[in-house]
């Protein structure tokens, strides 16, 4: 049975002013052009993740971070408040499955997993940021990088 | 991917692959790469199926088939340890970027 997180999270964060849901009335669209095995895929978490001495994330924290698409597990960290990492900082491929994407890689199952990969905190109260400050930046990045694909995972 | 249902069918994003598993587990269970690979797997697969702009496909797997209970407690009061102060959360950050110096 899905969860209701919507009235959840209210009832969670009922001493902050209620936050106002996205919500859209349009689906943007671009149809795949290639099959995914031709794909460059770029992985992007809101988990959190650092990657070895990358600075923290802090409140309302728009800024993310570029994890190497060749990092090792142990080199991986989360950094979030808003969901129980416990297991996440055991495995991160629980949240952010760099590892099992690039044995998909190696199969052929993609085309290329594009480095780095990115993270930042889905913690963010202002989606107003999230687009105009947070996205913007990480769009131009995966553009740069020509990426055909990209994989959002959420914590 | 998404964990939360409801806040998914409000943004519409233009593919969507739901499973219903608790928070900190979109891609699985720690140290079950298999699990993991055929969640990641499936997943991916939906670029290629997905024909109608905001479909969102389920996936089968449940988190455990004898025990339903967390779906009761899942982003509830009480559900998570509490945010650090940010003098512990100082303390923290130090003690990771001495694993590094």
């Amino acid at each position: 049975m899905p969860i209701a997180y919507i009235p959840r999270t209210r009832e969670l964060y009922s001493s902050h002013t209620p936050y106002r849901w996205a919500v859209n009335e349009t689906v943007p669209w671009t149809p795949l052009r290639k099959p995914l095995s031709s794909c460059k895929l770029a992985l992007i978490s809101s988990g959190g993740i650092l990657h070895r001495d990358q600075p923290r994330f802090r409140r309302e924290d728009t800024s993310y971070r570029r994890i190497p698409k060749n990092a090792h597990p142990s080199d991986l960290y989360i950094w979030h408040f808003g969901y129980p990492t416990a297991d996440a900082q055991a495995d991160p491929n629980c949240v952010f499955p760099l590892e099992r994407l690039r044995e998909l890689e190696a199969e052929g199952v993609i085309g290329e997993l594009s480095d780095p990969a990115f993270s930042f905190t889905g913690g963010i109260y202002s989606s107003r940021k999230v687009r105009e400050e947070l996205a913007p930046k990480i769009i131009e990045e995966l553009k740069a990088a020509r990426v055909d694909a990209f994989y959002l995972v959420p914590a | 991917m998404t964990s939360a249902l409801d806040i998914t069918q409000a943004v519409k994003p233009p593919r969507a692959v739901f499973l219903n598993f608790p928070l900190g587990h979109q891609t699985g269970k720690p140290h079950q790469p298999e699990l993991q690979r055929r969640i990641v797997r499936e997943a991916l697969k939906c670029f290629e199926t997905i024909a109608r702009p905001g479909e969102i496909v389920e996936l089968p797997y449940v988190w455990d088939p004898n025990d339903r209970t967390w779906e009761d407690r899942d982003y509830t009061p009480g559900f998570m340890p509490r945010r650090p102060t940010p003098v512990e959360a100082d303390a923290m950050e130090a003690e990771r970027q001495r694993r590094y110096r």
